[in-house]
């Protein structure tokens, strides 16, 4: 693996069928950088990222995340990810502290360590008075803000975040990227996807899908000139508007 | 004008849980209405009593001049209602789910046709095609197809627009305000506060209470605090930094700046974003550009959020 890169990909394809869901992409993201992963429904972005988690088999090209070739160490990936999504995160009928004891004993933590981290979360968080709680009883940007810190709980090199902010309400959003902040600030690499355009101005670099390729990708404020553009959500549109006329056969089978 | 919708007191609880606190509002015949809010507060148990599917614990709802819970049989067939979730038949055709809604309400698709034609002919293509295999955008030009095939005269859309992109998020807007423009009603909600600007009027709704009911322009100036823009590339540095000043009564980030206001509430914009720029500049900041800016709807959320109390974890 090239040093300083936590993913690199080199013409990594995936087809269903006749289909081609991810065509040829080749992108690399750097240790420590927030890196947003954007594109409109259908255009790939779920078989790509399930490539890059070890999920599912490309079929062709190549890809390593944090150091490992997707196709041979799907497995010991795994291990180094974290992986967060809206629609599912924790166990709503566990309470917090027996939602972070089981991720913790997936990932093969001490019982040490998993009282250790448990405790540090719970306080940076501010939910410690919440630890016996269900975590469906906990308010939703609560339960987003634990589910990464849960994701994150194995010191992963790179933490995978599905839309974790998709409604959301306006405060938690941003106390959310915060946490984003502070992840990549201790050398985490973070690999986001959104729907909310004013975030992809929080990522330090930005990569939009169009119909299975990377139509674009650079900084936001590199994008924004490339497509002379005054905000992301018009580089965005520019981009992806010609490829949303058809009715998005990228919904993979 | 008259009032297509009266909302009066509406309280619903599910358990403990208080999902409507008693709240009252009025939606006129022809208004483009959005509910903005994000999950949990209380926009899908509204959508529900309004569509007769849920009974109010206390208040009443009048839609369409008929209460919701006594004229429950006759508003069915003049309501069109979206649900939240995908809730066409993934098995079906496109074509296959719009017979099935017609017929449901007595109706066939020829007869119906040039009503939905300005939305039907962009599925047209793939009318062969499962619903399950479409993709979200057209997933929810289907369903509003669907709701529409029965020529309501109300329409309850039901967050439309969450989890899709934001192109096919501004072409469904667009949809939305051609069919308003047609004079029906239609009430929408949805956790984007960027679309309420597409809202003829709006209801900003958190923890199961309206925070402000008005135009979207009338919220965004109800602000009511100088607002400024702070430029930078460096946002966590300067956040951080901006949270150690003295006076700071907020600070966000918006896209591609922060957004801050100051403890006083009453001085002069150019006079706090000078004081601000020298505190920067002490900091070794020298980059960040400071400029008084208008508010917008997200910025009035959040204001009366906060002083209404922002989600909180248990133990605070």
């Amino acid at each position: 693996m090239t040093a300083g890169l936590a993913i690199e990909t080199r013409d990594l394809e995936r087809r269903f069928g006749r289909f081609v869901a991810v065509d040829r992409i080749t992108f690399d993201v750097r240790e420590g950088e927030v890196f947003g992963f954007l594109g409109a429904n259908g255009a790939g972005k779920t078989t790509a990222i399930r490539m890059l988690t070890g999920l599912l088999a490309p079929s062709g090209g190549q890809a390593r995340v944090a150091g490992h070739d997707v196709y041979t160490e799907s497995e010991i990936i795994k291990r180094q990810i974290g992986y967060m999504s809206q629609r599912f995160s924790l166990y709503e009928d566990l309470t917090v502290v027996e939602n972070i004891q089981l991720y913790g004993g997936i990932y093969d933590l001490s019982n040490a360590q998993i009282r250790e981290r448990t405790d540090a979360m719970l306080s940076q968080l501010g939910l410690t008075g919440a630890a016996r709680e269900y975590v469906r009883a906990i308010p939703l940007g609560w339960r987003q803000k634990l589910a990464f810190s849960v994701a994150l709980l194995h010191q992963p090199r790179i933490v995978f975040l599905d839309e974790p902010t998709s409604g959301v309400d306006p405060i938690t959003r941003r106390q959310f990227w915060e946490l984003i902040y502070a992840a990549a600030a201790r050398g985490t690499t973070v690999f986001v996807t959104t729907h909310y355009m004013d975030e992809a101005e929080y990522c330090d670099r930005v990569s939009i899908m169009v119909a299975g390729r990377i139509g674009a990708i650079g900084t936001p404020a590199e994008l924004k000139q490339q497509f002379g553009a005054a905000t992301m959500d018009d580089v965005f549109v520019a981009l992806a508007r010609p490829a949303a006329e058809t009715a998005g056969s990228g919904a993979a089978p | 004008m008259t009032a297509a919708v009266v909302v009066s007191g509406v309280l619903k609880r599910f358990g403990t849980t208080t999902a409507l606190d008693g709240i009252s509002c009025e939606i006129q015949a022809g208004e483009l209405f959005g509910f903005i809010g994000p999950d949990g507060a209380g926009k899908t148990t509204l959508f529900r009593i309004l569509a007769t599917l849920l009974v109010p614990d206390r208040g009443t709802a009048t839609v369409l001049g008929q209460d919701v819970v006594r004229g429950m049989w006759p508003l069915r067939s003049r309501i069109g209602y979206m649900a939240g979730r995908f809730s066409l038949y993934g098995d079906l055709s496109v074509e296959e789910n719009l017979r099935f809604f017609a017929s449901v309400f007595g109706t066939t698709l020829e007869q119906e046709h040039e009503r939905i034609a300005p939305i039907y002919s962009q599925l047209e293509p793939f009318k062969d095609r499962r619903a399950a295999a479409l993709s979200g955008g057209m997933k929810q030009k289907l369903a509003l197809c669907c709701a529409l095939v029965h020529r309501p005269e109300l329409l309850l859309l039901d967050e439309p627009t969450t989890g899709v992109d934001a192109v096919s998020r501004r072409e469904f807007w667009d949809l939305l305000g051609e069919l308003t423009r047609g004079g029906l009603t239609t009430v929408v909600s949805t956790p984007y506060m960027d679309e309420a600007d597409r809202c003829d009027r709006v209801a900003l709704i958190q923890s199961g209470t309206l925070l402000a009911v008005d135009t979207p322009d009338a919220i965004a100036r109800s602000f009511d605090r100088p607002l400024l823009g702070i430029r930078t590339s460096r946002h966590y540095q300067i956040l951080q930094a901006v949270r150690e000043y003295g006076h700071t009564h907020s600070v966000y980030p918006f896209g591609e700046s922060l957004h801050y206001t100051d403890a006083r509430q009453h001085a002069p914009a150019d006079q706090i974003a000078l004081e601000l720029q020298t505190f920067l500049e002490s900091q070794g900041i020298r980059d960040a550009q400071i400029a008084p800016i208008a508010a917008s709807v997200e910025d009035t959320f959040m204001a009366r959020m906060g002083a209404t109390g922002a989600e909180r974890p248990l133990s605070q």
